[in-house]
């Protein structure tokens, strides 16, 4: 009983990192159809602003609050993983819709010049670009629509872009100059310290379990539930359902195709932001901190189904659980007299690389018999 | 996309390829021998990339996984001269299998102690393995990105499997091939790069006229309806499954052969051939030189590695900088690549934009015209 708690507990705990870091990807992928590779690196963007923030909440004027900064940080990372993602829809990823595989090979591009961005600009920097981007890409929004209908309007944009890359400047600079450790441009990984209330662990039924992966668990947890109710009770959600159903009908009927776009990837974006805190919770902060979750990602994806986030959920968890009893090595422990030949197969098997290959293989014969995933969008398309 | 092949003069194309061979063969005496076998290299990767043309420029498919095809062909090739040169090594097994106590080949080592089953393994072994994996995904009509995806699954998969088995294939050190014997000669040695250098420039200019070959006619028509309309191809009566699992698992024999070529040329194999930024790196060889345009892709393989090479000897930080900007720029900017633009629209739309050449009557009003009058 204690042994199947234990290897549920890890299960779970392992699918809800992929869960919180699919998710994203889900939405993105399956309300867009837009494969975005440089999902991982806006999850890095995440974990480091989780990075920055705990050294900002070091200062004096934070200290008291420096318990806090975690919860503070989910916030930070959602919003800035965001920007830069409405940033890159804005740039480039409009351009390519239709084309899925152009999509692909664009934001590989992107993905190395954000990790190259990150070994070699200071993070302080970094932090005021994101600033900067922050404001200029909202300010012109929040003006009055008597301003925004005027023909001069593009020099209020333009004079908002010079402020925000002032503010930008400005806080990059303060930053570099109270924080040290963010003034050096670095490649070296940087880690990031859970709280005092955090560390250790909580006994469940007899079980210790660590803080941070229950930690992990709430944060996902909160994530699902948040994006169910966007999707289903919120205008925009709708919005998003209907463009996702079909996008010339809902164009006609007067929703706008392109803020629709924008907002999803927005928030796509900034889930994984979200999936960069709980990550940066389980080891060390470097560069290619994306690029160990994006594949496994995709595989959620894949498993779950496109368009569905019950699909998701359960293709996460599944492929958590099954890493867990077959990297472990736990069904011997489960029936430890098994036949030579079978237990030493499970011994083959037993290590985290060899678990991947053989979840791998496991979702290939699946798909042999569900090519479209768990739960398939019904259509009568010969495409799809 | 606009297949229209600028028409050169007989006498230019022989001059060309008198030219090219003239350079060919002097190579070795022109080039020092660093720059000979950097060069080498990058001529085995074109024949990767032509491969990578094959399925993607031609029948649409983008494979995120050729890294495993290379690194097939490369581990058989390093097999073979691990064992033949392992006569002094106690055991009479490679060196290495002494660090982790294993005493006995492993069973798949021992046919590779013959040369004809290696000379056959490089290219069959990555063909048949390609064959299955698309066999299985193409089977049930799996394809675009959800392609893309599984192929960069299954790299990862083969990546973890040779990453992690020391006892059997070395691991994460790979297999070295420099400090072994092929013919009674050191494989690192100047006489076999040079050696090397001319079956490399051979066989690229043989897997050229393969690729031609293949795209000729019929077969490579289907293959460009495939790209295009794959539902009606299959309306039409084709079966795709067939005709893409043969052009994946040739893609995968090219892969191979590159592979070992490459490899004998680095002198060594590891599971660093399959990492995923690898393989990507691969398309877009091919789409900056130009999709759908042969000689595009083995210019684009030759061209940007020697470009990676020259900028990360200079300023080691900013090629991934250059990289990510070629993803983008390609994508966005010149979907055709750069032969591709040649031979398209390219140079007259650039000349008519600066007045140096007149517009052209543009296709719908042509179409207007000939169905007023005359109806030739």
């Amino acid at each position: 009983m204690e042994l199947l708690l234990d290897s549920l507990f890890n299960g779970v705990a392992i699918g809800s990192v992929l869960l919180v870091a699919a998710l994203g990807l889900a939405i993105v992928f399956g309300l867009m159809g837009v494969i975005n590779l440089a999902h991982g690196e806006l999850m890095m963007l995440g974990a480091y602003t989780t990075y920055v923030t705990q050294l900002i909440f070091k200062l004096p004027i934070l200290k008291p609050f420096y318990n806090s900064y975690i919860i503070v940080s989910i916030f930070l990372a959602f919003i800035v993983s965001g920007v830069v993602g409405i940033l890159l829809e804005k740039t480039i990823i409009r351009k390519l819709y239709g084309s899925p595989l152009e999509t692909l090979l664009a934001t590989w591009g992107v993905s190395l010049i954000l990790q190259q961005f990150v070994r070699s600009v200071p993070l302080a920097y970094g932090t005021g670009l994101v600033i900067s981007l922050l404001i200029g890409l909202f300010l012109p929004t929040t003006f009055p629509s008597k301003i925004k209908e005027s023909i001069n309007f593009k020099y209020f944009k333009f004079s908002s872009w010079i402020f925000a890359s002032l503010t930008g400047v400005l806080t990059g600079s303060v930053i570099s100059s109270s924080v040290s450790k963010l003034s050096r441009a670095s490649a070296r990984n940087v880690d990031v310290t859970a709280p005092s209330w955090m560390r250790g662990q909580v006994e469940i039924i007899g079980t210790a379990f660590p803080k941070t992966r229950l930690m992990i668990i709430v944060i996902t947890l909160i994530s699902v539930i948040a994006i169910t109710l966007f999707l289903n009770q919120s205008a925009w959600g709708m919005r998003i359902r209907a463009v996702t159903q079909n996008r010339q009908m809902s164009d006609c009927l007067g929703i706008s195709t392109e803020k629709v776009d924008i907002i999803t990837f927005g928030i796509g974006s900034g889930l994984a932001g979200v999936a960069g805190v709980a990550v940066s919770l389980l080891g060390s902060v470097g560069p290619n901190v994306g690029g160990n979750y994006i594949v496994g990602c995709f595989m959620v994806v894949v498993l779950g189904g496109v368009g569905n986030l019950l699909g998701t959920v359960l293709a996460s968890f599944g492929i958590g659980i099954m890493t867990d009893l077959i990297g472990a090595g736990r069904l011997l422990s489960i029936w430890p007299d098994m036949p030579l030949p079978l237990s030493n197969t499970i011994n083959f098997f037993a290590t985290t690389s060899m678990a991947r290959v053989m979840i791998f293989a496991l979702i290939v014969i699946f798909l042999q018999f569900k090519p479209t995933g768990l739960f398939p969008q019904k259509g009568r398309m010969v495409e799809n | 996309m606009s297949l229209s092949k600028i028409k050169f003069d007989k006498k230019i194309v022989l001059s060309f390829w008198i030219i090219l061979i003239a350079l060919i063969i002097a190579a070795p005496t022109i080039l020092p021998v660093f720059r000979l076998n950097l060069l080498g290299r990058y001529l085995s990767l074109s024949i990767v990339a032509l491969g990578v043309d094959l399925i993607w420029g031609y029948t649409g498919l983008l494979s995120l996984g050729q890294g495993i095809f290379f690194a097939l062909g490369g581990y058989c090739a390093a097999m073979y001269l691990q064992i033949t040169s392992s006569s002094e090594f106690p055991n009479n097994i490679p060196e290495f299998f002494a660090l982790y106590g294993v005493e006995k080949l492993p069973f798949f080592w021992e046919p590779f102690r013959s040369p004809v089953f290696t000379f056959l393994a490089i290219w069959i072994i990555p063909a048949l393995v390609a064959g299955l994996i698309g066999f299985l995904v193409f089977r049930n009509r799996i394809k675009g990105v959800y392609f893309s995806i599984l192929t960069q699954a299954s790299l990862l998969v083969f990546f973890n499997f040779f990453n992690g088995q020391q006892k059997l294939i070395n691991g994460t050190n790979g297999l070295k091939t420099d400090v072994t014997q092929l013919f009674g000669q050191m494989v690192g040695s100047e006489s076999m790069q040079r050696i090397f250098f001319w079956i490399t420039a051979i066989l690229v200019i043989a897997a050229w006229f393969f690729a031609k070959w293949v795209v000729k006619g019929r077969f490579g028509n289907i293959l460009i309806g495939i790209r295009d309309d794959e539902p009606r191809v299959r309306f039409t009566g084709y079966n795709p499954v067939i005709f893409k699992t043969i052009i994946f698992s040739i893609a995968g024999g090219l892969a191979g052969i590159s592979g070992a070529l490459y490899t004998v040329q680095s002198g060594i194999v590891s599971p660093q051939f399959m990492t995923v930024p690898f393989s990507i790196e691969m398309v877009i060889w091919v789409a900056v030189g130009g999709r759908g345009t042969l000689l595009g892709a083995i210019l684009g393989a030759v061209f940007i590695n020697y470009a990676k090479s020259l900028v990360s000897e200079a300023l080691p930080a900013s090629w991934m900088f250059i990289q990510g900007g070629l993803f983008i720029l390609v994508v966005t900017a010149l979907p055709e690549g750069v032969l591709g633009w040649i031979q398209g629209d390219g140079p007259r739309n650039l000349l008519q934009r600066f007045g140096l050449k007149r517009k052209i009557e543009t296709y719908p009003s042509l179409e207007i015209n000939n169905k007023e009058g005359n109806n030739e």
